[in-house]
């Protein structure tokens, strides 16, 4: 049973679409590339996965529930939609982290404010508290951080505020893990520990779709790949498909000019 | 004679002080208001607020003291506002205006990638705003508020225009009653002391939000 289905989805902004019918399913545990050029549409897919972008058509299911369907979602609360999008956890390519809060504040922040919403939160505060900042401790131990829990984001360099952003989407447990250009921000040098940190959460099967335009990472560390262009899904398949049987002409060039540039 | 004079302007710049302190408990809260309302989604109110600010910062303060003194007796025969509860008012409207645009500077300059973030962790937008970006717009606005908060403290002055005895009509109240301008000129040791601490404070607190960077 597919953890997340995407069928038919529709996007336009002004006069310009930039989703075309776009369908897919993951497989639970699987690790899904999104790879083509810029303005092909990645990024606005991705975003449509986490409610901030709404789709003009189209649904989105997650095990099997039906978390979006454009045709009635303007009936849909504000509350309705949190509850909803926190199927998914999402990694920025500029990071996001708050700066005004220590890389272990940002990771039990969401979780904290989401205990003191239950009913029973005060009675059991000490050891609810307890509870979430180990596991945000935990998480930022399994990211190689755990001397820099107590540093403001500025303190950081590029690669460790994602590392902080990636523990910060985990704390959720949410069901797929979504990856905007995770490394695009970074220096070169920085990108090998990010890499390494989404390679070690594939090899654990962690739910996770990578918009990426790193080819060697996504073919070595995805399961399946898909390839967009000008809106469409132009191809998917496994990597061995995509990168060596390669059927579609637009794919093949793209890959070309990526070959040639790296 | 000092002694007597600087009594008496203590006095007066009590009346300062507290005119200046009510004015910023008042402008403070409405000025946040008002930068909602110039960044609200509704097309009419967000012209309407932007219609209002524009009037109060486009005529001169002492105007409007004057009018929210004498206006309500003119037009319907009423009672007048006490001279200090009509400057109140009008200090607050006015500053509430200039503020709100600080505001909405500051608001207006946090990526919204910030927002963006507490969304898909699952915030609210009321979570959003007072965990994630009020300290930031804060830290934003210090500066620009350091010179609102000094302009301020000078302009209570203009409180005297319907005769609320701040520290400068009661160093004006010299040249009548004794012949004496110098008690007009000793008024500037007072403002220059309290904008002399309020730049201190400033400066504290811009250091106190310098562990983290917007």
């Amino acid at each position: 049973m597919p953890v997340l289905e995407v069928n038919h989805i529709n996007k336009s902004f002004g006069g310009t679409q930039v989703l075309k019918d776009i369908s897919f399913s993951l497989e639970r545990g699987q690790a899904l590339a999104i790879i083509g050029s810029s303005g092909s549409g990645k990024t606005t897919l991705l975003r449509c996965l986490n409610f901030l972008e709404t789709p003009d058509g189209g649904t989105i299911s997650v095990n099997d529930e039906q978390i979006f369907d454009a045709a009635n979602h303007a009936a849909v609360s504000d509350a309705e939609i949190r509850k909803k999008r926190l199927h998914f956890g999402m990694v920025f390519q500029s990071f996001n982290l708050f700066p005004q809060y220590t890389a272990l504040e940002n990771v039990m922040l969401a979780n904290l404010l989401l205990a003191k919403k239950q009913p029973d939160f005060k009675k059991n505060k000490r050891a609810v508290l307890e509870k979430i900042e180990h596991q945000a401790m935990d998480l930022l131990e399994q990211m190689s951080l755990e001397g820099r829990m107590s540093h403001y984001p500025h303190q950081l360099s590029g690669g460790q505020q994602q590392r902080v952003a990636i523990a910060r989407a985990l704390a959720l447990h949410p069901d797929i893990l979504c990856f905007d250009e995770p490394t695009s921000a970074l220096d070169p040098e920085l990108t090998g520990e990010v890499l390494k940190v989404i390679r070690t959460l594939a090899e654990k099967h962690t739910t996770m779709v990578i918009v990426t335009h790193e080819m060697a990472f996504a073919r070595d560390v995805a399961d399946r790949i898909i390839f967009m262009d000008d809106g469409v899904i132009v191809e998917q398949g496994t990597p061995a498909e995509i990168f060596e049987h390669t059927q579609n002409d637009r794919t093949r060039a793209f890959l070309h000019r990526f070959s040639q540039n790296a | 004679m000092l002694g007597s004079v600087t009594i008496s302007l203590l006095g007066g710049f009590a009346t300062t002080i507290k005119l200046f302190l009510l004015t910023l408990l008042f402008a403070l809260p409405l000025g946040l208001l008002i930068s909602f309302g110039t960044m609200n989604r509704f097309a009419l109110l967000r012209g309407l607020v932007k219609t209002i600010v524009w009037a109060i910062r486009g005529t001169p303060l002492m105007l409007q003291i004057i009018a929210i003194y004498y206006g309500p007796g003119i037009l319907w025969g009423g009672s007048l506002l006490p001279r200090f509860t009509a400057a109140l008012v009008a200090f607050s409207i006015n500053y509430a205006c200039y503020f709100s645009e600080i505001f909405r500077g500051g608001i207006q300059s946090i990526p919204r990638g910030q927002y963006e973030a507490g969304l898909v962790l699952g915030m609210t937008r009321p979570q959003i705003f007072f965990r994630v970006t009020l300290l930031q717009v804060i830290k934003r606005v210090i500066p620009p508020m350091g010179n609102e908060f000094i302009t301020l403290v000078k302009d209570t002055a203009l409180a005297r225009t319907i005769a609320v005895y701040e520290v400068l009509w009661m160093g004006e109240k010299y040249i009548k009653s004794a012949g004496l301008i110098w008690p007009l000129f000793y008024t500037a040791v007072f403002y220059l002391a309290f904008n002399g601490i309020l730049t201190l404070l400033f400066g504290w607190f811009e250091k106190k939000m310098d562990y983290f960077r917007v």
